[in-house]
């Protein structure tokens, strides 16, 4: 079948029933999408789906068709797009391994609601887990990347 | 004072070579401990911790794992402090199992014990100073002029008008004999040590290009899944690999000892083959553990004394308690805990004749190739040489990936040896939270004789609970007459039973089939919550305010003092709190460091709600406050998780819960302000990675007892 990641159309040899996490990990070698529950419980696997947050570890590969996915890989080739600012300059990260689907999440989230409330972000962020606890930054950083959207800076 | 692993650090006087070598002679450990403490340490040898290239750039290797802790910033900022190079070309990398990696006090390599800043704070340095020294010396050599008269900063060395980077003398220096001694910078002159300072790992992590473990992946390895027992005890019986092996890209099926591993082309066709797999197990003897049963039997443990614990013992207890005024008596419960870090467990390995490559997350390199090297008949001396250790980033380690007895590792070793591919085994979610090596549970009875002051002049408790250093390599430093220090730290050297007169402190350790491991904060994620909620059980029983009574117990702890006013302070104690909330407060000692903290809770529809939380430290230096702030706010989110919601129950010996929906975490909805103060003292330098873990379960249970009068003394907190 075809997958149109990233702005390229890919040819994957996959069973129908193969969740999109593991075509894009195993079989095309992204790996910036993180398997972590594999029950849509912690949002690490979040890519998105013609611009649709979606859990990829539960996400049959043969329900996509032709939309578009987009991964972490797709989001900038060098950190410069406004989250991805925003999280450097928050210094949110710390295992980091989470951070790809955090990311998916509030780049979703700012494409629909470009000056989310705390309350926006409670909803839009809660379905991500992060260990290590780098909520309170991620809460900043997606405000700041609101910002920096605008065309803001500091 | 108890053995804990700081004093491991402190005691371990055989030096780098002590337990490195006690893991090559079993049974050599006394002689070990016996040897003569060697004269001056030799200076490190510097190439082996940086690497300076022709282009400039400042590579720092890395003895200890990146694991979110912030030692991929904060080993570089010790370096450079002292090489004075320009930060921005400043890179990491993890080093190479090997044993000039070797901890500077456990003597093995080794991330844990919140002890990778306070450990290399000289060594880090020192390499820094001995680069410059080589750098000074190759620009004095190619302009014939005396060292002295070279000046160096921001990876530029000059003499007058002449000017040279680093990378361009860096070949030269390199050839160069390294330094006898070096003199490191008075601290006035720091420029990044107690700096804000970002860290180096952002920019792949937010791009997704950071390699963890999992991310592994090379032409010809192959990915397993492992059928393990479902129980602990439980005993593999038979299998049948045919099912198995009908699924579409699986194509081994290898025993593991006591599992099973599908070894396949990707992840899911192995997960497939494992559902497929016929396996029959035997059930644990004895029914296995069972979570109703083995309270019920650490709670009548803990009616009598166990073995006593260092410096436990004062004054004659039973009298002082019939004494007392006033007497309390309680017992705490705190549940199994699973470690839950975001990235499941796995390990990548390849064997290539008598040689091996591990690719893992690891925090304990040593035992992972001893362990590589047992399994593949590489004789010990030769594990270094021969099993060489690919440190990944660690999604998450919490001390799951301080195996003593590599486990994770070790099975890989045994799936690929047996497969003869290069395996990479995967564990799924349900399989990281049912493998084991949990922190254990525990029960602690205390009994309190008050004063007429209130103040408690006799303090007899019990402690139940597994030993997590029994049975590893680690049991002849931390096991003392049968007392497991790590058991029991925070007890005997409360803070707030220094002047206490009857003092009895015991420990029961009974033996489960349940493999239990240190989590983040170790000890005191128990005994934290059973002194903060037992000393405010003692302040509401004689009727003083819970700030005002301990600070009237701390006179003789002015740093604990101090942080407890100024935590209570930032927290507005004095004021009343928003309508339907209350504040709770603790403070705790651990891993060299002092954490206290207020929250301020509300109950919402029978739900417990945090709201914000004030949180102060006293690490002595703070490295990089921006560090020492994030672990804080990690560590109150990680020890809320335990607090509001973490329980793992077995029942005939398998654990009841599997996913984040049955075993809940804190997420952003749960999350509260966290506001962070750091108190800058001249203490020796303290961990950051835990102790700030320790305090916010019982300042939130504090703080439910104020708002409900309800005591909850088990964990996780529920209302009834």
């Amino acid at each position: 079948m075809k997958l149109d990641i990233n702005g390229t159309v890919r040819e994957v040899d996959a069973p129908p029933e193969m969740p999109l996490l593991w075509v894009i990990r195993d079989l095309l070698g992204f790996t910036g999408t993180k398997f972590g529950c594999g029950m849509a419980q912690c949002g690490a696997c979040t890519v998105h789906i013609d611009g649709q947050p979606v859990r990829s570890c539960v996400t049959p590969v043969s329900t996509v068709g032709a939309r578009k996915i987009r991964t972490i890989e797709g989001i900038s080739p060098d950190g410069s797009h406004p989250v991805q600012r925003a999280w450097a300059q928050a210094d949110v990260v710390q295992c980091g391994y989470c951070q790809s689907g955090q990311i998916m999440s509030a780049v979703a989230l700012l494409e629909q609601v470009p000056d989310p409330t705390d309350a926006d972000i409670d909803a839009a962020m809660s379905g991500n887990i992060c260990r290590c606890g780098t909520y309170v930054r991620i809460r900043e950083a997606v405000h700041l990347a609101a910002r920096l959207q605008h065309g803001g800076g500091k | 004072m108890t053995v804990t692993r700081r004093d491991l650090l402190r005691t371990s006087a055989a030096g780098a070579a002590g337990l490195f070598i006690a893991f090559h002679v079993p049974g050599g450990l006394r002689a070990v401990q016996a040897a003569p403490a060697p004269a001056a340490p030799p200076l490190p040898p510097a190439n082996a911790f940086l690497r300076i290239g022709a282009d400039d750039s400042v590579t720092v290797l890395l003895a200890h794992s990146e694991m979110g802790q912030g030692s991929w910033t904060g080993l570089a900022l010790l370096v450079a402090e002292e090489l004075e190079c320009d930060w921005s070309k400043v890179r990491c990398e993890h080093a190479p199992a090997a044993p000039v990696y070797a901890h500077t006090g456990f003597g093995v390599q080794m991330t844990g014990g919140s002890s990778a800043t306070n450990s290399e704070f000289n060594r880090y340095r020192t390499v820094g100073a001995m680069a410059r020294d080589m750098l000074v010396r190759a620009a004095a050599a190619r302009w014939k002029v005396p060292a002295s008269s070279i000046r160096v900063a921001s990876g530029v060395l000059s003499h007058g008008k002449d000017q040279l980077s680093f990378g361009k003398v860096a070949g030269e220096a390199m050839k160069l004999a390294p330094p006898r001694t070096v003199q490191l910078k008075d601290p006035k002159d720091w420029k990044l040590i107690g700096t804000k300072v970002r860290r180096l790992d952002t920019p792949e992590k937010i791009t997704g290009k950071a390699q963890f473990g999992i991310d592994v992946q090379f032409p010809g390895l192959r990915t397993a899944v492992v059928a393990r027992p479902p129980a602990f005890g439980a005993k593999l019986a038979k299998f049948d690999p045919s099912a198995a092996l009908k699924v579409p890209g699986v194509e081994q099926v290898v025993p593991t000892g006591n599992g099973v591993a599908v070894v396949a082309k990707h992840f899911w066709a192995a997960k497939l083959g494992r559902q497929a797999l016929h396996v029959e197990w035997t059930p644990p003897e004895g029914g296995g553990v069972d979570t109703a049963k083995q309270m019920a039997e650490f709670h009548a443990m803990a009616m009598t004394p166990g073995e006593l614990v260092d410096k436990g013992q004062r004054g004659q207890i039973d009298a002082a308690l019939a004494a007392a005024k006033t007497k309390l008596v309680s017992e705490y419960e705190f549940p199994y805990l699973a470690h839950a870090a975001m990235e499941p467990l796995n390990c990548a390995v390849k064997i290539d004749g008598d040689h091996c490559e591990i690719w893992t997350g690891t925090q304990f390199q040593t035992g992972d190739q001893m362990a590589a090297a047992a399994i593949l008949g590489i004789p010990k001396e030769q594990a270094a040489e021969k099993v060489k250790i690919h440190t990944m980033f660690l999604g998450g380690g919490f001390g799951r990936r301080a195996s003593p007895s590599a486990d994770f590792v070790a099975e890989a070793v045994i799936v690929a040896k047996a497969a003869g591919v290069p395996v990479k085994v995967v564990w799924t979610r349900e399989d990281d939270m049912h493998g084991g090596y949990y922190r254990p549970s525990y029960v602690h009875r205390i009994q309190v004789g008050l004063d007429d002051k209130g103040r408690p002049v006799a303090w007899d408790h019990v402690v139940v609970g597994q030993s997590i250093a029994a049975g590893t390599p680690f049991e002849p430093f931390l096991v003392k007459h049968g007392v497991d220090g790590l058991s029991v730290e925070g007890l005997a050297d409360s803070a707030y039973l220094e002047s206490t007169g009857a003092l009895r402190i015991t420990l029961h350790s009974p033996r489960t089939a349940v493999p239990v491991l240190w989590w983040r904060s170790v000890g005191a994620t128990h005994t934290a919550f059973a002194m903060e909620c037992m000393i405010d059980e003692a302040a509401h029983a004689s009727g003083q305010d819970p700030l005002t009574y301990r600070m009237g117990l701390l006179k003789e702890k002015p740093r604990h003092a101090a942080l407890l006013q100024l935590v209570a302070d930032k927290a507005g104690w004095a004021s009343p709190p928003p309508a339907g909330r209350a504040r709770g407060l603790a403070v705790h000692e651990s891993f060299g460091s002092i954490a206290a903290q207020v929250a301020e809770v509300s109950v919402d529809q029978g739900r417990i709600r945090v709201h914000r939380v004030t949180a102060a430290v006293d690490c002595g230096l703070a490295v990089n406050p921006l560090a020492v702030e994030a672990q804080v706010q990690g560590s109150v989110a990680y020890g809320l998780s335990a607090a509001l919601y973490g329980q793992l129950t077995l029942s005939g010996g398998a654990v009841q819960q599997s996913n984040f929906h049955d075993y809940p975490v804190v997420r952003m909805y749960d999350m509260p302000h966290v506001e962070v103060h750091i108190v800058s003292s001249n203490a020796r330098m303290g961990g950051i990675g835990e102790p700030a873990t320790a305090p916010i379960a019982p300042a939130v249970a504090n703080a439910v007892f104020a708002l409900t009068k309800q005591r909850l003394r088990t964990l996780p907190l529920k209302l009834a």
